[in-house]
């Protein structure tokens, strides 16, 4: 099963085309670490994907299927799916709530909504934090509830933008870990931008390279770092790339 | 002797009585200008629309409208020979209370508006991406922009506590009528009863705290909610 299929994707800011997409399949059940350097719109395309931006011409299938286009469509379909945001913003709230916030949203019922709640904070490991107020944690602490929130939503696919950028090195290891049980555990699709090219080796079944919109390169993680086809693929993993 | 005490209770009995019209006038037009400021401030804040500025720079210049002249719009809005005249609400609480609207409205406007316009596009991305539905994020925006509305509301109902221009042209500092907290200091000021206009700014004072402390006690706790 296909889970995202694009083409002739665009999307432009004033008149910049910032995303540029010919043809791109996604399978269903794996992680792709999306790469490239700043500005090359991999944030852009998570939020195409996740609905939160219109592309300016081209389609998108998401398991097989036209999105976004009436309203109750797009609701549908955009609870399948979960984001999280570079810089995650919490409600001034609980973590317990912050959490429970996509479930209430589905009017889960009460008892389900807390078993599943307190199932992601283990799963994160901060059931410890449930009570307290989820402004003020530190960073890696921030993502772990902010991943807990996600997961707890069990979506088809999870796009995760930058979950790692300017953590320690043992947060940014947890962060992995969780990342990698969840898909183990739940089949869950994982679409991941780094910047960490370690990261993309240490989880991803396929590695995109994103160059100014366009898709330079897309191969098995394996192939795509040890025998990189593109020149500028290479520039890229070197550091010798000119922007 | 009986005659002094009576007196001392007498004089008890009216300060409770201007008590209770201060805080009536103010809470109803403070509850009057939420009920119109919350709805219209975050209105102005989700949407974009033509002349948006303007209407905020508005809002803005309002926010500071000079007591006494909010008190002679309404005064002549009310006055017998204006167009509102026939309804008689010169001189009552009713008219005290649509000037202090008039000065309150704005501020918990601008403060509502600002308030949800600062984090809007972050929390509504955030929202959606959770799942909710665009009602379900308009709502989230407000409930996160929660500080701005009460801060609003408290500093609008302070406003209206504390002003004079406008209560005292609209309402006369009438006796056992209109008469409220800051009238009567102005009046017993004029007649160099010093002593009593101090009681009064004190209690005036005091209560301003009692309603600000209750009212951030209750936010902090719904805010964990
Ligand atoms: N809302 C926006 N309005 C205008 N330009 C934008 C907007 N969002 C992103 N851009 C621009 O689009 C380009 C790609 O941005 P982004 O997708 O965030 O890149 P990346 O995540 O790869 O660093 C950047 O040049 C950025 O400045
Ligand atoms: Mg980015």
């Amino acid at each position: 099963m296909n889970l995202f299929e694009i083409s002739g994707l665009k999307k432009n800011f004033g008149d910049r085309t910032v995303l540029n997409i010919n043809e791109l399949t996604l399978q269903t059940s794996k992680i792709y670490a999306v790469l490239g350097p700043n500005g090359s719109g991999k944030t852009t395309l998570l939020r195409v994907l996740n609905l939160l931006l219109a592309p300016d011409s081209g389609w998108i299938k998401f398991m097989g299927g036209d999105i976004g286009i009436s309203q109750a469509d797009r609701l549908s379909v955009s609870r399948q799916m979960c984001m999280v945001f570079q810089r995650p913003f919490m409600f001034r709230s609980t973590v317990f709530n912050n959490v429970a916030y996509g479930l209430k949203l589905r009017r889960v019922a009460k008892p389900e909504c807390e078993r599943r709640v307190n199932e992601a904070l283990d799963f994160v490991d901060m059931v410890d934090f449930a009570k307290h107020s989820a402004t003020r944690l530190s960073g890696g602490e921030t993502q772990r509830v902010a991943l807990a929130r996600a997961l707890v939503l069990q979506p088809r696919v999870l796009l995760l933008d930058e979950p790692t950028a300017n953590l320690d090195p043992g947060s940014v290891q947890h962060i992995e870990e969780i990342i990698r049980k969840y898909h183990q555990e739940y089949n869950t699709s994982v679409i991941i931008v780094t910047h960490n090219l370690f990261q993309a080796k240490r989880i991803a079944d396929e590695s995109i390279l994103l160059i100014n919109g366009e898709v330079v390169e897309r191969a098995y993680t394996a192939e795509f770092f040890d025998h990189p086809r593109e020149l500028r693929t290479r520039q890229f993993l070197d550091g010798t790339m000119v922007y | 002797m009986e005659a002094a005490v009576s007196s001392l209770f007498a004089q008890k009995m009216e300060i409770l009585e201007i008590v209770k019209m201060s805080l009536q006038v103010s809470g109803s037009a403070t509850l009057l200008s939420a009920l119109i400021g919350i709805p219209l401030g975050a209105w102005i804040g989700l949407s974009e629309f033509k002349g948006k500025r303007l209407l905020l720079r508005l809002v803005y210049t309002l926010m500071a409208l000079p007591p006494v002249l909010a008190g002679l719009l309404v005064y002549l809005l009310l006055s017998r020979s204006g167009p509102l005249g026939f309804m008689e609400l010169l001189f009552t609480p009713t008219a005290m209370i649509i000037a202090q609207c008039l000065l309150v409205t704005p501020i918990i406007t601008g403060l509502v508006s600002a308030g949800i316009a600062a984090k809007e596009g972050l929390i509504f991305e955030h929202a959606i991406s959770l799942g909710a539905s665009k009602t379900q994020a308009t709502w989230t925006i407000i409930k996160e922009a929660r500080t701005g509305i009460i801060a609003g509301i408290m500093t609008g109902f302070g406003r209206a506590f504390a002003e004079v221009g406008a209560v005292m042209l609209v309402g006369g500092n009438i006796r056992h009528m209109t008469r409220v907290l800051t009238t009567s200091i102005v009046m017993e000021t004029r007649q160099g009863n010093f002593e009593m206009g101090i009681a009064l700014g004190i209690i005036l004072l005091l209560l301003s705290f009692m309603v600000s402390s209750i009212v951030l006690s209750n936010a902090e706790e719904f805010s964990l909610k």
